[in-house]
């Protein structure tokens, strides 16, 4: 029987690699099934997987969860606790820019290829009347990029996934200045499984939502910079779609 | 629904009564207030198919003025700003009953008789083909919109009060 295929989603922090290919040997034991990690480096390419239907089980952005589920039948499982998908628009420590309603019209953004953080953080930055069309958005490979080019003045100001921002260094963020964070709350990463997996969904979701009491679980867990699941149900899901489709 | 209570209200209000689509009305208080958008947060809400409120984030309890048990259960035009025009909402009604979100600039009434603006995206849930209610989004609006839409807002007023 051919294996099943789960994948992350590709903005997950580098530093927890092998953490999701420990995870995937841990939910191999716990559900007796043969599952192979697929990784990608980009949003597009992993897009491209899932059109041709080579994903059964999706640690999913936000962003792409509406297509997931509305389009490829997927179903919710779970979301990650306390870890909602908030985003900081920070300016270079030195900026003269003190508030987002002083950002004006042909401004710099520097910003990665993340979905759901772009959606936030042009949904931020509207209050000035700033949009797709006057506004110049490059979008660099990782958020130290990001950073990077805020500090060497390349950009007035940078979108960043709050995690993100607050793993870069203590020196990058001492050249950086927060100018406002996102308290959205609702908008997840979520664990998705798709058509292949339907009958296992109710096993896949207890042994999530119950993994930290699982052998080996809180240590995989950790090795996933996670500190445990919660039960996301359909309509959560749904809900958070229609949120975002409010915002696109 | 209730009319607001004095008591709700702070000082130098003025009574207005405002008449909603189905010929029903209420007495409002209203102060020239205004609460600013909170940085960062979004308002949501969600009503049934006929408007009524079925949930509100923190944000939504906390810029209305009212409590989350007063909210629940009500028609969502407990928020309805006397200076908002009749237009508008039809305009909001008609964009949702052809299948497509609308957006649009909001003064909402808060309890206590003083207003904040939004800017308002509202979208059916759709669930199995029907519509089972909708959520409505609010962000921080432009003040350059704003300002347009007051006096946009005066103008389509002016229109009705014929």
């Amino acid at each position: 029987m051919k294996p099943l295929t789960l994948t992350v989603s590709p903005d997950f922090m580098p530093d927890y690699i092998a953490g999701w290919y420990i995870f995937n040997t841990w939910l191999q034991r716990q559900l007796d099934v043969n599952i192979h990690l697929d990784l990608y480096s980009d949003f597009a390419e992993q897009r491209k997987a899932i059109a041709e239907d080579s994903v059964d089980l999706i640690y999913a952005n936000p962003f792409d969860a509406a297509m997931l589920v509305r389009e490829k039948g997927f179903t919710a499982i779970a979301a990650p606790k306390g870890k909602p998908d908030e985003v900081v628009l920070a300016v270079p420590a030195a900026s003269s820019i003190m508030s987002v309603e002083e950002l004006s019209e042909g401004v710099q953004v520097m910003s990665t290829d993340d979905p759901v953080v772009n959606l936030i953080g042009m949904m931020m930055i509207e209050s000035a009347d700033l949009h797709g069309e006057n506004t110049q958005v490059q979008m660099v490979d990782s958020y130290v990029l990001v950073a990077k080019a805020l500090f060497q003045e390349q950009a007035e100001v940078g979108f960043f996934l709050e995690e993100a921002y607050h793993n870069l260094s203590a020196f990058v963020k001492s050249q950086l200045r927060v100018l406002l964070s996102s308290q959205i709350h609702v908008v997840t990463h979520v664990l998705l499984a798709g058509p292949a997996l339907a009958e296992r969904h109710d096993d896949l979701q207890h042994c999530l939502v119950n993994m930290l009491e699982l052998e080996k679980g809180k240590g995989v867990l950790e090795s996933m910079g996670l500190s445990g699941w919660q039960a996301q149900t359909q309509e959560d899901t749904e809900f958070m779609i229609d949120l975002m489709d409010t915002l696109s | 629904m209730q009319d607001i209570r004095p008591d709700d209200v702070v000082a130098g209000s003025d009574e207005q009564v405002l008449v909603y689509h189905d010929g029903s009305s209420r007495k409002v208080l209203v102060v020239e207030k205004e609460v600013p958008f909170p940085e960062g947060k979004l308002i949501v809400s969600r009503t049934d198919p006929q408007g009524i409120i079925t949930h509100g984030n923190q944000s939504f309890v906390e810029m209305s003025g009212f409590t989350e048990d007063e909210l629940i259960g009500q028609p969502h035009n407990i928020l309805r700003h006397p200076d908002m025009p009749k237009a508008a909402f039809q305009e909001l009604w008609d964009t949702l009953s052809r299948g497509e979100k609308w957006s649009g600039y909001v003064k909402n009434l808060r309890k206590d008789g003083a207003y904040y603006w939004v800017l308002t995206t509202v979208v059916a849930n759709i669930r199995h083909g029907e519509v089972v209610g909708y959520t409505s989004v609010r962000r921080k609006p432009s003040r350059q919109r704003i300002a347009e839409c007051i006096e946009h807002y005066r103008e389509l007023r002016a229109k009705e009060l014929v």
